[in-house]
């Protein structure tokens, strides 16, 4: 695969013209408005954008306004993947016959986790099995926060939502996040990718590479949603950081299977001292904060487990030892 | 009335004709997942395909709902789209077949007419399309199998048609069509090639200021399907109306262009009046079951009994004018209603004819006949059955039982 790895320069990136334009209506501090800026600013030539129900549609294209630059299209909930699909296909046939230009056009779709981890995963693992030549990007602010913060497929363990709520009787949701982008990996599909954030540029990278290599592509990205979260809305993308940090949510990718630890994980992998307790993180947000009384502060150590088991699963896949456990 | 072309005459069930017309029609993608009793349709276009017969991409998606979003984003392309379903598949498109109208794309489905769950049941009737009626899609039903490949054409040129712009579905009866072989008098290629021509796009103004075709382009970026707050979103269902307003015209004008050159017709491509000019009992009905009337019409006649049939061709938009026109004069109507609306007053078919009716001064008796339904056979002395409630009616003046069962244990 030839990537365009290193291409990119913060000059580079800061003249590339916006394709998400300012004037969307997304919180203040609302990191998957980022994402998707950035995410734009990856793309090598034509693209059309798909879009799932959710934040991100909602909030871009309120008639007669759009914030967006390229051609984008929203049809349902659950539809991105078949979406994608569609417009990959006409395409491919219409440039057969002549009737549009002969030129590579690329297609993103971009997803909640509500319209990835659940009502997606259909058309999602479909399109997939078809081989579609097309980037999917999740972005996880880990709840259905359109419609005001109730539990998905991709809500963490002990997370206050307004369905999973926290109570004298249940502290927060009891289940813990699916493992969606592994889920992607044993399609066989040629590309898989986590990213945050706050780490922009290997973001942008990624999304690149999602888009130049043949065939389907998976981005899960991070993105921290204060009005859900009841986070502090500066500290969006600090949070992304601190989610891998903790290995909460790491960076890897995986080329035609192959996992491999993307930089900011790797330097943890190597050195586990720098590897930050999931406290950190779970404290400086209000939809863990029944998590930090005596009644249900067993449950943030049963998530440094989780978070530990799930880190330690990668880091073999990646052919790295895990580190020798302690006590 | 003659043909101007020659025509060769194929041994087709009405999937098979279905699929002969997809193939004629220049598609770009089909995108579709198999259901009875409509998968002879795309197994028969995956084997153009195979063959190399057509220039189409054929996709099999995971689910119906797939396949239309797939079908919709394909058409916002700028993509001449074509699906086939029925029963629970169409019932799963459901929401998608709202979208799929409301953005303007207009795909062709056709659909083998099926009951619906529960109990499962295969077979014909009209439970699927009719539980579709509010969806704005232009609905066609077919009688014959010759009707079914006839209309596919059609459909391309009604919903593409610049004054429409609609999805558009061509009905026919599960099995009773689907499934039994016919002869179907078929047109050469190129003729067809002609008439449905290449899709055409409207043109729309851009934020920026430019004219440009209605699809995702990126030399001309668009945003398709918004959201619209409630100071928009009225204006978007008014206009859909006033798209299927527009189709009453056009489905007569396209009816017209393509008779001339088939040498076939049904009525004025909405209605198709049988022995009605001077009839004096009329059965009013959709689909197959027309052929079946029609016969037992000509034993009446013989009879000297003045029975006419109404077959409705396009139950959306729906034809009032021409409903009022044709029963206006008639004593009593009979119509047939091959699905339920449960705790209605009636079935569809007959609230919506009744309720045409009511504005004309001396109108008809009229009465609801439910029948057909899981595939149960409608015989022609059932039909004559119905014929003899008419003339009762006519004599006592006055309709016993408003809603009947016809051929059911009770």
């Amino acid at each position: 695969m030839a990537f365009s790895e290193g291409k990119f320069t913060t000059k580079d990136i800061a003249e590339k013209p916006d394709l998400f334009l300012s004037g969307h209506r997304a919180c203040a501090g609302c990191a998957s408005a980022t994402v998707l800026r950035l995410i734009m600013k990856a793309t090598r030539g034509p693209t059309i954008v798909t879009n799932a129900t959710g934040c991100m549609e909602v909030a871009s294209t309120i008639y007669p306004y759009t914030s967006w630059a390229a051609p984008w299209l929203h049809t349902a909930f659950e539809t991105a993947g078949a979406n994608a699909s569609g417009i990959e296909t006409a395409l491919k046939i219409l440039r057969k016959k002549g009737r549009i230009k002969d030129e590579q056009v690329d297609v993103i779709a971009f997803a909640g986790d509500g319209g990835t981890f659940d009502i997606g995963i259909q058309a999602l693992s479909g399109a997939v099995e078809r081989g579609h030549d097309f980037l999917y990007v999740l972005y996880d602010n880990e709840a259905y926060m359109n419609t005001g913060i109730q539990r998905s497929g991709g809500t963490p363990l002990g997370a206050f939502t307004t369905t999973s709520q926290a109570g004298s009787a249940v502290p927060g949701k009891l289940e813990n996040k699916k493992p969606i982008a592994d889920i992607m990996v044993a399609h066989d599909m040629p590309y898989v990718a986590t990213a945050a954030p706050y780490y922009w540029k290997d973001l942008i990278v990624k999304a690149r590479k999602g888009i130049e290599v043949n065939g389907p592509a998976f981005l899960h990205v991070f993105a921290p949603c204060p009005r859900g979260w009841r986070s502090d809305p500066a500290k969006s993308i600090e949070l992304s950081r601190l989610a891998v940090e903790t290995c909460i949510f790491p960076l890897w990718e995986a080329v035609n299977g192959e996992y491999q630890l993307s930089t900011p994980s790797k330097v943890i992998a190597l050195a586990p001292q720098k590897k930050k307790p999931v406290k950190e993180y779970l404290q400086v947000q209000g939809r863990f904060r029944h998590l930090f009384t005596p009644k249900y502060e067993k449950i943030i150590d049963e998530i440094q487990r989780l978070t530990d088991e799930r880190w330690n699963r990668l880091l073999k896949r990646c052919g790295m030892t895990p580190p020798a456990k302690t006590a | 009335m003659k043909s101007a072309v020659k025509q060769e005459v194929l041994g087709l069930n009405g999937d098979e004709a279905v699929a002969y017309a997809a193939k004629q029609s220049d598609i770009d993608v089909v995108a579709a997942y198999p259901i009875t009793p409509q998968t002879i349709i795309v197994e028969k276009l995956s084997e153009y395909v195979a063959n190399g017969e057509v220039n189409t991409e054929f996709m099999c998606t995971e689910s119906e709902h797939s396949a239309m979003a797939a079908c919709l984003s394909a058409s916002a392309t700028g993509a001449r789209t074509f699906t086939a379903s029925a029963s629970a598949g169409l019932a799963l498109m459901h929401e998608m077949l709202f979208v799929t109208s409301g953005c303007r794309a207009p795909v062709v489905m056709a659909v083998a007419n099926r009951a619906l769950s529960a109990p499962l049941n295969i077979h014909g009737d009209h439970s699927d399309t009719m539980a579709e009626r509010d969806s704005g899609w232009i609905q066609i039903y077919a009688e014959n199998a010759q009707e079914v490949y006839d209309s596919i054409f059609q459909a391309f040129r009604i919903g593409e048609h610049l004054d429409v712009q609609l999805p558009v579905i061509v009905g026919l009866d599960g099995f009773t069509l689907s499934h039994t072989l016919e002869n179907v008098q078929v047109l050469p290629d190129d003729i067809v090639k002609k008439f449905v021509g290449i899709r055409q796009l409207p043109t729309v103004l851009t934020h920026e200021g430019k004219t440009v075709p209605y699809r995702l382009d990126p030399s001309n970026p668009m945003t398709m399907g918004p959201v619209a707050m409630p100071n928009y979103y009225f204006e978007f269902k008014r206009q859909q109306e006033e798209a299927m307003r527009n189709a009453l015209k056009v489905i007569q004008q396209v009816h017209e262009e393509y008779a001339q050159l088939s040498g076939r017709r049904y009525g004025d491509g909405l209605l198709e009046q049988y022995r009605l000019e001077d009839a004096e009992i009329v059965v009013v009905c959709l689909g197959s079951t027309g052929g079946t009337v029609k016969t037992v019409i000509e034993e009446l006649r013989a009879e000297g009994v003045k029975a006419g049939l109404l077959r409705i061709r396009a139950f959306r938009p729906f034809p009032v004018e021409g409903i009022v026109k044709a029963l206006g004069k008639a004593k009593a109507v009979a119509v047939m209603d091959r699905s339920m609306s449960f705790g209605g007053n009636g079935g569809a078919v007959c609230s919506e004819v009744r309720h045409a009716l009511y504005d004309v001064q001396f109108h008809p008796y009229v009465a609801d006949y439910i029948y057909g339904l899981g595939g149960r056979d409608t015989s022609p002395s059932q039909i004559r059955k119905i014929y003899e409630d008419l003339r009762k009616i006519v004599q006592t003046k006055h309709v016993d039982e408003p809603i009947k069962y016809v051929g059911l244990r009770e």
